[in-house]
């Protein structure tokens, strides 16, 4: 801008050219920050209306009596650590969440390693077949198992019983029933496991898996010191996720047992609707539900430095 | 993966190492299909089952004799049934309105926010983008007795519609998860030359981000419409009349009277409400899993 040919002017203009540029910089800065904002607007209502609030909201309601006229403090969490049942309802849903998750987990990554040996042409099919579980609303296919679970005349227990075993009360007998609620989970969960697992899979360098064939490595070194340290962070984040997601289920319990028999199959989130929606009780319900919340918060505090890790890396 | 044993013995019987290669690679393929083979019938038992029982007349499911997994007298009369009646007619309305209703709301929504934060951003929005990824982490579990308190309080207990107001919070942070990821690939270096060509912001995310992220904007329609296809805790709890009801819940309240339980008709009804899911699905996989998986391909 200042082309120097007359010394005044080329001493003032450079000067207030660059504040004049710097405020219309500012003002388009300003502008572009507030269209932001406004773009973003949306969003922020919505979930400052029903995430946001509704969580504040569950820590108020659950200090109140069941009436909703009375704060009792801390009085319906104390009133549930002492109930039996929801003692059982804690184990019961750890139980339910680690174990599931173990087995999508080991599950998901034998069918991956599966998918990846065979051609890559091949593998679109396979993986459709493999997904269907995933696929069916959960609510639906959750059904079909209570059908098969049927004590009297049950897909399962017409084959025990030609196999020549007696029938299996499925859903009538505690430890059945909760390993029952565990196989649906499992059957749902896998194929979300294994396409996030081939898909790491197929993101390790060949050049790695040469190298260590030239260093002399076998199946299982190549699995242990090159596949699974590669694939190390999504592996952990998929498990946290699925943690999360297994850890507040609701309908196969729901749906299968009820929560029986004797309460045995219980988890925090069809005990809260039995307690909040059934029973009319909701702070005791919602008391339940937050339970939940410091299990769900540790593994969403891994996840995210998982996720910004991950994401500093796609940075880098 | 096996394939390198072979190398490990530094022998140059070239001829014999090749052979043994070979079958051992052979043998791994083989062996790869049959054990993908096993997982694959036993994913698919339980919608086997439910296209057999679908199949069947009601008679001979309630007379209890022969195998089950096999259907003898196949009939239509479930299908016939459920289509005409009106009952169900007006579950599957519902959750196709409500699905629609949720889908645009979401996508609308979320491709807004993520063009802003992934392109404009603005004071504290990084912490925002954050903020979204944790919201999705809340469970709709947590959050549905607070959220009977609210919905009573706007009015909407057993309306249908505060489901299209609720669904989009289960679905938007996902989608604008998806959609940063999608739009922060997009180089920078069209924008500016939008920018330069004198095209404002709506018109830089209508023309350019819009088309360019496609795939991403797929996959995020797609979680979306899984997510408002299949809730089931939020109509259990809020849903109590059958004009109201979506599919998930109106099977189970309808075809499920006390201690009556029509499982022909109840799987016919499962397999018809699944139909719309599992189209989508056999079409557009590859991007979904694409939209899913992108951030397992560089982690």
């Amino acid at each position: 801008m200042a082309d120097g040919t007359s010394v005044p002017v080329g001493v003032m203009t450079p000067a207030m050219a660059g504040r004049r540029r710097a405020s219309s910089m500012k003002r388009f800065a300003q502008r572009r920050s507030t269209i932001a904002f406004l773009l973003c607007l949306p969003l922020i209502l919505l979930v400052a209306c029903f995430v946001i609030y509704p969580a504040f909201y569950a820590i108020w309601l659950s200090m109140l009596n069941k009436k909703m006229t009375q704060f009792v403090g801390l009085g319906n969490f104390a009133f549930l650590l002492k109930r039996n049942t929801f003692q059982l309802v804690i184990f019961q849903s750890c139980l339910f969440a680690i174990t599931a998750v173990i087995f999508k987990a080991l599950i998901g990554i034998t069918v991956a390693h599966l998918m990846h040996n065979i051609p890559g042409k091949n593998q679109r099919i396979w993986r459709g077949l493999l997904l269907v579980p995933w696929v069916i609303p959960l609510a639906l296919s959750t059904l079909t198992w209570w059908w098969m679970f049927d004590p009297s005349y049950s897909a399962f227990n017409w084959i025990l019983n030609e196999l020549g075993f007696s029938s299996v009360p499925w859903l009538g007998v505690g430890w059945i029933a909760r390993f029952c609620t565990i196989v649906v989970n499992v059957w749902y969960g896998t194929p979300f496991f294994m396409i996030m697992y081939l898909a790491a899979l197929k993101s390790v360098p060949d050049q790695l898996y040469e190298a260590a064939a030239i260093d002399g490595a076998g199946a299982w070194q190549k699995l242990f010191f090159v596949t699974l340290p590669m694939m190390r962070n999504i592996i952990a984040i998929t498990i946290l996720f699925s943690l999360i997601v297994t850890f507040a289920e609701f309908d196969i319990v729901r749906i299968l047992t009820g929560g029986g028999p004797q309460d045995m199959t219980h988890v925090f989130a069809t005990y809260a609707f039995q307690v909040g929606i059934q029973s009319g009780d909701i702070p005791l319900g919602a008391a339940d539900s937050l339970f939940m919340f410091p299990i769900l918060a540790v593994a969403a505090f891994f996840v995210l430095r998982g996720v910004t890790r991950r994401s500093k890396e796609i940075a880098a | 993966m096996s394939s390198s044993t072979a190398v490990a013995g530094a022998v140059p019987h070239a001829q014999h190492r090749h052979h043994s290669l070979h079958r051992q690679r052979a043998w791994a393929l083989w062996g790869s299909y049959i054990a993908l083979g096993c997982f694959v019938v036993m994913f698919l038992v339980p919608p086997f089952y439910t296209l057999m029982t679908s199949l069947k007349s009601s008679a001979e499911i309630s007379a209890q004799q022969g195998n089950p997994w096999i259907v003898h007298h196949p009939t239509l009369e479930n299908f016939w049934y459920l289509i005409t009646y009106p009952n169900f007619q007006t579950y599957y309305l519902n959750s196709v309105m409500i699905t629609i209703c949720t889908v645009a709301i979401s996508m609308v929504i979320s491709v807004l926010a993520a063009f802003s934060l992934a392109r404009m951003g603005f004071w504290g929005s990084s912490a925002l983008s954050t903020g979204v990824f944790l919201t999705y982490l809340i469970p709709a579990s947590l959050l549905f007795l607070p959220l009977f308190q609210i919905v009573g309080f706007l009015g909407l207990i057993n309306s249908v519609w505060c489901l299209a107001l609720l669904y989009p919070t289960l679905a938007v942070p996902f989608c604008t998860w998806i959609m940063i990821g999608y739009f922060s690939s997009i180089p920078k270096e069209l924008d500016e030359a939008a920018l330069i060509d004198g095209a404002g912001y709506l018109q830089m995310l209508w023309k350019i981000f819009i088309p360019v992220a496609m795939p991403g904007i797929i996959a995020a329609t797609i979680f979306a419409f899984t997510v408002s296809w299949g809730q089931f805790l939020y109509p259990l709890a809020y849903l109590y009349t059958s004009n109201q009801m979506v599919l998930t819940v109106g099977i189970i309240s309808d075809l499920i009277r006390g201690d009556v339980f029509q499982w022909g008709k109840i799987m016919a009804a499962c397999l018809l409400a699944s139909l719309p899911p599992i189209l989508i699905y056999a079409f557009l996989m590859d991007y979904y899993v694409a939209g899913l998986t992108a951030g397992a391909t560089k982690g």
